[in-house]
């Protein structure tokens, strides 16, 4: 079976620095797979979620989108930047950059038009997927003035909209409460029945099971680890290396003692 | 609302003072959305005739060469903000911001244009025509009528539908594009300004001398700046995410009724009747 992206020794270095942000990358993601790119701050994942989405392109290396190499001459391309913005969407880590509409039916609407659905189509979209994220009640609203929640739920509607293939989210519980972040992974865990394709960067080790079958490690640019996320959250060396754990120093029955500070598992259930 | 804590402290620290004056202009946006959600005269029409009647009419006083016509459209704006609604305690800042500008402009005029002399100043060895006189008054006039116009048209009119408006009459998408980018942008810029002064707030004691207090402005316009270019290249990656091309495309469901209809003729009778008294045709 094809897959949805191959990225073979891919190597991207900002503009003005000499450090490259991903050093000779390679990876597979196969449709239907849940894959979380996890690593500290500046490791590289969010620079390969904009690869991905045609964002930057690699300045060494190959990246392959279901079977077409993706590049800056073929995004140029209006038939396979049509094709390819309609099968996969980002998420982006900040949403006050992904809401630039005056309201929230605006902003989810944004994509449609650009894909020059029919009117009618896309009001029935648009009003169907803000009933989905229970965002209704919002769709006259300036997405800038909602709280950090809403805004993530809007993001999210703004390319679930287009019903993609494959979804790229960067850091989607970071900042946001409790019931947010919950609403967050129950749409992730739900989203596409297991059929869709999911790719979230992030260092929430809280929610990388319930979210991701499949996972790699970032640290400084190159990848350091690919497993199961029970097996790599198993080694705790590997996490502390990649400064996903830190140690966590307490007071305890009046003795101050250190372990590593770390959260598995978003909830729990007893066995039926 | 932040800004609504601050509400009543008239002096304070400089810092203080920027935090309530980004609080309070990101109210007044937030006050302007929602005037322009009233049942007021001018919300209840189509924007597009909103807009190029408002177009039309500041060109007519633009080009009036008769004070009383100016002074009469001026008249007839703030009769229709009365009946829309807008209270106009809300003009003041826009009257006096507007008046400063085109008064700096327009006071070399009352001195050098030549003319019948009205006063004499001793001393100076200058004198104040009439015809100077005169000019500096038609382009205060004239400034105050087509700001007063504009600023109806924004409070009454959500911004979206503005945009919408000069898209249908031809203006080019990238110029509403930019135009409604800009908009966002001044709100981010707003709430990142207010967030830095505030983080900067909570680290300073006492009151800043005038000069830290200029390094503080400098040094937050530098960042800004840097944080702007950072947010619009940003911004831009996630418009092209969902397939922006360059192309701007709109759900317009503007429809002109009845009232609109009425509104065009009365648009076209000030438009015609200003342009006749305005130019002088009539003698």
């Amino acid at each position: 079976m094809q897959p949805v992206f191959s990225v073979r020794d891919v190597v991207y270095t900002y503009p003005n620095t000499t450090i490259p942000a991903l050093d000779r990358v390679s990876m597979t993601i196969h449709a239907g797979q849940r894959v979380a790119i996890m690593g500290a701050n500046g490791s590289g994942k969010s620079t390969l979620l904009r690869i991905l989405d045609g964002l930057y392109f690699a300045h060494a290396g190959q990246v392959e989108a279901f079977g077409h190499t993706l590049d800056e001459h073929h995004l140029l391309d209006e038939s396979f930047a049509h094709t390819f913005r309609r099968r996969v969407a980002f998420v982006f880590q900040n949403p006050d950059i992904q809401l630039f509409n005056p309201t929230v039916f605006d902003e989810v609407a944004f994509g449609p038009l650009q894909m020059r659905w029919d009117k009618e189509t896309i009001i029935q979209k648009v009003n169907d997927t803000l009933d989905q994220l229970e965002i209704s009640h919002l769709r006259d609203r300036a997405p800038h003035r909602l709280s950090g929640g809403e805004k993530k739920r809007v993001a999210i509607a703004s390319v679930l909209v287009l019903d993609p293939e494959v979804i790229l989210l960067d850091e989607p519980t970071a900042a946001l409460d409790p019931r947010s972040q919950s609403r967050v992974v129950d749409f992730l865990v739900a989203w596409g029945n297991g059929k869709k394709t999911v790719i979230v960067a992030t260092h929430d080790l809280d929610t990388l099971s319930e979210i991701a079958d499949d996972a790699y490690i970032f640290q400084n640019g190159k990848i350091v680890a690919h497993d199961t996320p029970q097996a790599l959250l198993a080694n705790q060396q590997l996490l502390r290396d990649a400064n996903l754990i830190h140690e966590h120093v307490h007071h305890h029955d009046g003795q101050v003692h250190a372990h590593p500070h770390i959260h598995f598992g978003h909830h729990h259930h007893d066995a039926q | 609302m932040a800004g609504e804590a601050h509400h009543g402290k008239k002096r304070g620290t400089f810092v203080q003072r920027t935090i309530d004056g980004l609080a309070e202009t990101m109210e007044r946006s937030l006050y302007a959305e929602r005037l322009s959600e009233q049942a007021g005269v001018l919300q209840r029409l189509d924007p597009r005739v909103k807009f190029i009647g408002t177009l039309s009419i500041i060109m007519v006083a633009a080009a009036a060469r008769n004070l009383t016509v100016i002074g009469a459209i001026a008249a007839i704006a703030i009769m229709l903000a009365t009946l829309s609604h807008i209270p106009l305690k809300s003009f003041a800042n826009v009257w006096i911001g507007m008046a400063v500008f085109s008064g700096l402009i327009a006071t070399p005029a009352i001195f050098i244009t030549p003319g019948p002399t009205l006063i004499a100043i001793p001393v100076l060895d200058w004198v104040i025509t009439s015809t100077g006189l005169r000019s500096a008054a038609f382009l205060l006039l004239r400034s105050e009528v087509s700001i007063t116009l504009s600023f109806l048209l924004i409070m009454t009119t959500p911004w979206m539908h503005v945009l919408k408006s000069m898209r249908s009459i031809g203006i080019p998408a990238l110029v509403v594009v930019i135009l409604g980018m800009t908009y966002r942008y001044i709100f981010m810029m707003l709430q990142t300004a207010r967030d830095m002064f505030e983080a900067r707030q909570s680290r300073i004691v006492g009151r800043l001398n005038d000069a830290d207090a200029r390094r503080l402005a400098t040094a937050t316009v530098g960042v800004l700046l840097s944080k702007s270019m950072q947010l619009s290249n940003d911004v831009y990656l996630a418009m092209q995410s969902r397939g922006y091309r360059g192309d701007v495309y709109t759900l317009d469901t503007f429809q002109l009724g009845g009232r609109d209809i009425i509104a065009i003729i009365v648009i076209s009778v000030v438009v015609v009747t200003g342009f006749v008294f305005g130019s002088g045709l009539l003698g």
